[in-house]
């Protein structure tokens, strides 16, 4: 065990010389693929990055605050529609559009837009426990679900809303240049999530997952920082949500679905709940495995339930709980 | 007494349904004392508690903190003034670790905010050491420096009292409640609590409220003692004048009938 001699050395987000080594390594790698890789890969990595900030929002709310939600695919709805609308529909002055003003303000609008329906969603939480809170969250997917399909002047209905080609000055956003931009957003929502666990906040988050009865007591708002969690989670969902629709440029109801909030949801549980690496992994795993698997698409959610169900027996910590027994073992080993 | 009330409950009442369990209560606190609130199970001892530090509103009556009103205030409202508890049944955050716990007591002492948290911006580092600093000095003086880092839940039953009565210090209360402190600890453990409660009356000068059913305990610590019967007050003075009081003696034991057997009965089952 290393010796810490400062209380400040507790803090450090990456410890050690290995650590930095091997996130150098991946920084460098995830800059330098696409001068290797074919399209798809890069198509499918920012994939992996968008349903990563959707996992690691999820987390803060499910696996950190105790606050179990099955409509999370509304606040992605919300946020993906969000932008596409104010790509499609606001009358951008060409320039603006072409330094990529549009979507820029898609992303931030997309992001704010989701937080204030987490936060009317999360107000019922100050009442509502367990199980009645996942039924409330449920019923929201579903709702933002019809709304979307049965909205048409808003959405398009189920012919759907296409979004306008994306300009950064002289690049087109596209492949690679989008790839960039959803590993930097991604990048940038996992650090400051990972502030946020190890700060004040995420302890008063987690003491309410734990006991909100000593939370209060101890001083947690826990107004404030239900409907918080509930925000933030929902921001990252949306942010995710416009990444979406960036990718695609393409948007339509049925991308939104009660099953998307279950995969979201299966996405941590595999992952493991309560862990920012833990979140990044699930979605990792959870995006590349149906490509794989594509041609037993039906089959699909029988297999993410199988999965769920599997790590619940086995590894309730998830895979990142599991790769930390391993690299516990053997920095103790031989004992 | 002499110094100033720090607490001053009048005519206090709750009712759950039919069940009258504080019925016009009235105690005066001074700051700086030691007192225990005793009295048989369901006397309404932990239910002052609750309505104290506001997870209960009573129906009638005023409790006044500090010379204010502490009516309709929320509980963590109630501990930013200076008000910490402990539990019976001991509320900690299991799946965290020791000093985790200890920090959450540190909470409402945080100035920055979520954007400074979020982005782990220079004034909230310093500010985060800082409560870090004060965490682990409480983990020196409750003797916890061993399971510092261990999960909260893995610990025995006497060493989580401590954690708690650890988190409950973090705050800085000007007014500690304990629960039951004592139970659950063994003869040893039980010795040191009492050490430890008479140093944190002296050297952190907090005003401490102890409800306990170890009497022995009670009446070699308190100043004084109040006791509960049935959400009632029946007595209060010093430990000796409550040793002595008939009606506790009656809250206890039960009354002195002709049939020895009644009254056998009825103290058990109190």
């Amino acid at each position: 065990m290393e010796l810490k001699e400062r209380y400040e050395e507790d803090l450090f987000l990456v410890r050690g010389a290995l650590a930095w080594t091997a996130l150098l390594t991946l920084c460098a790698g995830l800059f330098l693929l696409p001068y290797v890789a074919r399209n798809y890969v890069l198509f499918t990595l920012s994939l992996v990055a968008v349903n990563a900030v959707i996992a690691v929002g999820l987390n803060l709310l499910v696996g950190y605050t105790g606050q179990i939600s099955l409509g999370h695919a509304g606040f992605v709805a919300i946020g993906a529609y969000t932008a596409g609308l104010v790509m499609a529909k606001l009358p951008w002055p060409e320039a603006a559009a072409a330094w990529g003003l549009s979507w820029l303000a898609a992303l931030a609008a997309a992001g704010l837009v989701a937080a204030i329906f987490g936060f009317l969603v999360g107000l019922p939480a100050l009442r509502l426990t367990g199980p009645y809170l996942t039924i409330a969250t449920l019923g929201f997917g579903i709702a933002v679900h019809q709304v979307l399909t049965n909205w048409d002047r808003l959405s398009g209905g189920r012919t759907g809303l296409f979004l306008p080609k994306l300009f950064f000055g002289p690049w087109r956003l596209e492949e690679r240049p989008l790839y960039y931009v959803t590993i930097l957003v991604a990048g940038l929502l996992i650090w400051v999530a990972s502030n946020l666990v190890r700060s004040h906040v995420g302890r008063a988050f987690v003491a309410i997952r734990d006991s909100d009865i000593a939370a209060a007591v101890t001083g947690v708002n826990l107004t404030a920082y239900k409907t918080l969690a509930f925000a933030v989670s929902a921001a990252y969902a949306g942010i995710g949500g416009a990444m979406l629709a960036f990718i695609l440029r393409y948007l339509e109801p049925q991308l939104f679905t009660l099953f998307e909030s279950i995969y979201y949801l299966s996405m941590i549980v595999i992952g493991g709940l309560g862990t920012v690496p833990g979140s990044v992994l699930g979605a990792a795993v959870l995006t590349v495995l149906p490509q794989q698997l594509a041609g037993l698409k039906e089959w699909l959610p029988i297999v993410y339930g199988a999965a769920i169900m599997f790590m619940m027996a086995v590894e309730p910590r998830g895979l990142y709980g599991r790769w930390v027994k391993i690299r516990l073992w053997f920095k103790t080993w031989p004992f | 007494m002499g110094t100033s009330v720090l607490l001053n409950i009048e005519g206090l009442s709750i009712a759950f349904g039919g069940v009258v369990a504080l019925s016009n209560v009235d105690l005066d606190v001074s700051s700086g004392a030691l007192i225990s609130i005793i009295g048989p199970n369901g006397a309404g001892k932990t239910t002052l508690f609750n309505c104290i530090c506001g997870l209960y509103h009573a129906d009638s009556g005023m409790i006044r903190f500090s010379g204010a009103s502490l009516a309709g205030l929320k509980p963590d409202a109630i501990a930013r003034r200076g008000i910490a508890r402990t539990f019976q049944n001991i509320e900690l955050f299991l799946r965290m670790t020791v000093l985790e716990n200890l920090l959450l007591g540190r909470h409402l002492h945080f100035r920055a905010g979520f954007a400074a948290a979020s982005l782990g911006a220079p004034h909230w580092r310093r500010e985060e050491i800082r409560h870090r600093e004060v965490a682990e000095q409480i983990l020196d003086f409750l003797d916890l420096q061993a399971v510092r880092d261990r999960r909260v839940g893995d610990l025995s039953l006497g060493r989580q009292r401590m954690v708690e009565l650890g988190r409950a210090l973090a705050t800085e209360p000007a007014l500690l409640l304990l629960d039951e402190p004592s139970s659950g600890m063994t003869a040893e453990e039980k010795e040191d609590l009492v050490f430890r409660i008479r140093d944190i009356r002296d050297e952190m000068n907090a005003t401490i409220i102890l409800v306990e059913h170890d009497l022995k305990l009670v009446m070699g610590i308190s100043d004084w003692i109040a006791v509960l019967d049935h959400g009632v007050k029946i007595a209060q003075g010093s430990p000796e004048q409550i040793q002595m009081h008939p009606d506790v003696i009656k809250a206890y034991l039960g009354e002195p009938t002709e049939g020895g057997a009644d009254a056998r009965t009825r103290g058990t089952a109190t």
